[in-house]
């Protein structure tokens, strides 16, 4: 296996993931397949070859730091599960 | 009249002459819906009383003679493109509740054209499937046989247009699901450019691979759906400032002197042979209309699937971070603290498929693994970028079939995702260079299954592949075009 069971759930609490046990057995035999798949790629040779991170050659995009209109309050909390009028409210951190 | 049958070009030339009103066709695809989507499944939200009020403001200004080149004809659009006060599921339980604030700049591009939104269309998951069956929702059908799959992630999109409950729809295709769902229930699709029409308001899967798109009946319509959503928008950094032509033009264009390039490396063992006559057929219909055919290498397409299954995931997973329970949609306040909310909401909030992924994704980025997996797949994107920047040196347009086979019953992959990732091989390396790319109906086979041509074009050279597309379609004149006895 390429991927062992505590690899599996550190992985997944690193994606804030709780996997059932039910889930886990199922899930290492995909990730297992889809990684043994993945590794025809080191049939390549690619030392010299830069990596693509965008499909098309673009500058960077500047803009000039100016106010416009944007959402107001109301709307951007309006899909909030709890939130005060004011803000979104989440369990107590501290 | 069956004004729900109807091509936008046809529908809008009726409500031009004011033969028939927008209110008339609204309604007659509403009840078309009614009728039909019980079975075909096509829609998680129909918006009766906002979808009928578009179209009497389109009717106010058609009759004025105003009103933009949609004016007053009803769409679908894709679950996953943001409508301001129509809820955006993307298909997952997580976003069940989510009113989007605004609108996508797709979606504010077809109102302003005066176009009617009848409702939102199924499609997997966060747009991460090839069936549509990982939607949380409803598995839309294949309106020529509801025992298969209508194809994905765009599946709702797709059979919603095969169905006649809309005159065209809206779709997004990450690795085909444009291409795949529209093959799958013979109407025609486009992925374009990348940075070609802008992603705002489209909730991300994987940034630097999607791209919004038109599912249609026929191919005029596709163009005319593209001078409409094409174009630079300051608010997605990616789009790309460049001219947007005027597509349609490119309808009357002739085949001759278009060079049409054949690869090898597409006519794969496991493609269906039925697949392989019909897309055969379409090429001799073509070079019978005066294009020329070339045979030409995509060496590195067998490694498409290997890198896409590394990079979207690896995107996704940072994508749908976003996604804690605290801005928007689904909460579960089981927990005590902060971290165990997140964890509960995503957990019970997500589908399988959509945690696979995730997964996947966190692995290729972590550390230790991120040069084997995320860095390797990245510097094969390249080579397989280059094999296209070196076809088209041979020819304007490349052309194979969208998939392997045509669509399979419903259940037949779902617990293989490997096996499924695989039926993507011959859509995915677009994405991952950027390129346009166009599914265009070109037989059916002995089930009667629709069976789709795909185009795939350089850069910006989506009028190559209008031009091509409409062509076939005049010189093909499939028949029936759309389901009989739905």
């Amino acid at each position: 296996m390429k991927i062992t069971r505590e690899e599996l759930i550190h992985v997944a609490n690193l994606a804030n993931l709780k996997l059932s046990p039910e889930e886990i057995g199922p899930m290492r035999d995909q990730l297992d397949k889809i990684l043994s798949y993945v590794d025809k790629l080191n049939e390549l040779d690619t030392k010299n070859i830069a990596p693509t991170t965008h499909a098309i050659s673009i500058q960077n995009a500047f803009r000039e730091d100016v106010v416009r209109e944007s959402l107001d309050q109301k709307d951007a909390l309006s899909n909030g599960p709890q939130q005060n009028g004011e803000a979104f409210v989440v369990p107590s951190v501290i | 009249m069956e004004l729900h049958k109807l091509t936008i070009h046809e529908l809008r030339d009726l409500l031009k002459k004011r033969e028939v009103s927008a209110v008339d066709a609204t309604r007659k695809v509403l009840e078309r819906i009614d009728s039909v989507d019980d079975t075909i499944q096509a829609f998680i939200t129909v918006d009766h009383n906002k979808a009928l009020k578009q179209a009497e403001e389109a009717d106010k200004l058609l009759q004025s003679g105003e009103g933009g080149e949609l004016c007053g004809v009803p769409l679908s659009i894709k679950d996953v493109l943001c409508t301001k006060g129509i809820r955006t599921t993307c298909g997952s339980r997580i976003l069940e509740t989510f009113v989007p604030p605004y609108d996508a700049t797709v979606v504010d591009k077809l109102n302003k054209s005066g176009a009617v939104t009848v409702g939102k269309v199924a499609m997997d998951e966060f747009a991460m499937g090839s069936t549509s069956e990982n939607c949380a929702y409803r598995i839309p059908k294949n309106p020529w046989n509801p025992e298969y799959i209508s194809g994905g992630s765009s599946g709702g999109s797709a059979a919603s247009v095969a169905a006649d409950e809309c005159i065209a729809s809206l779709g997004t295709d990450t690795g085909g699901s444009i291409r795949q769902p529209a093959s799958h229930c013979g109407v025609v699709g486009m992925k374009p450019t990348y940075g070609r029409v802008s992603r705002y308001g489209l909730v991300a899967f994987a940034s630097s691979l999607d791209q919004i798109g038109p599912i249609t009946k026929d191919v005029r319509d596709c163009a005319l759906l593209m001078n409409v959503i094409s174009g630079y928008d300051p608010k997605d950094s990616t789009s790309v400032k460049r001219d947007v032509p005027d597509y349609s033009a490119a309808l009357s264009k002739g085949l001759k002197g278009l060079k049409i390039g054949i690869p090898k490396e597409y006519f794969i063992q496991g493609l269906d042979a039925e697949v392989e006559k019909a897309v055969f057929n379409g090429i001799d219909i073509l070079k019978e209309a005066g294009a020329e055919t070339v045979e030409i290498s995509l060496p590195h397409n067998d490694y498409c699937v290997a890198v896409y299954y590394m990079i979207a995931p690896a995107e996704a997973s940072s994508n749908l971070a976003r996604y804690d329970g605290v801005k928007y949609g689904y909460r579960d306040s089981s927990g005590e603290s902060l971290q165990e909310m997140y964890r509960n909401t995503r957990s019970k909030g997500f589908g399988d498929e959509v945690k696979r992924r995730i997964v996947i994704g966190t692995y290729a980025l972590s550390s230790g693994y991120y040069d084997a997996y995320y860095k390797k797949a990245s510097q094969v994107r390249t080579l397989i970028t280059e094999d296209f920047s070196k076809a088209y040196e041979k020819c304007d347009v490349i052309v194979s079939p969208v998939t392997p086979t045509p669509a399979w019953p419903i259940g037949e992959k779902i617990d293989d995702p490997l096996s499924m990732y695989l039926s993507d091989i011959l859509t995915i390396s677009a994405n991952l260079a950027g390129i346009p790319g166009m599914s265009v109906p070109c037989g059916f086979s002995s089930k009667g299954l629709p069976i789709g041509l795909q185009f795939q074009a350089a850069h910006f050279q989506e009028e190559k592949l209008i031009t091509t597309a409409f062509n076939l379609e005049q010189h093909l004149d499939l028949s029936p075009k759309r389901p009989e006895g739905l």
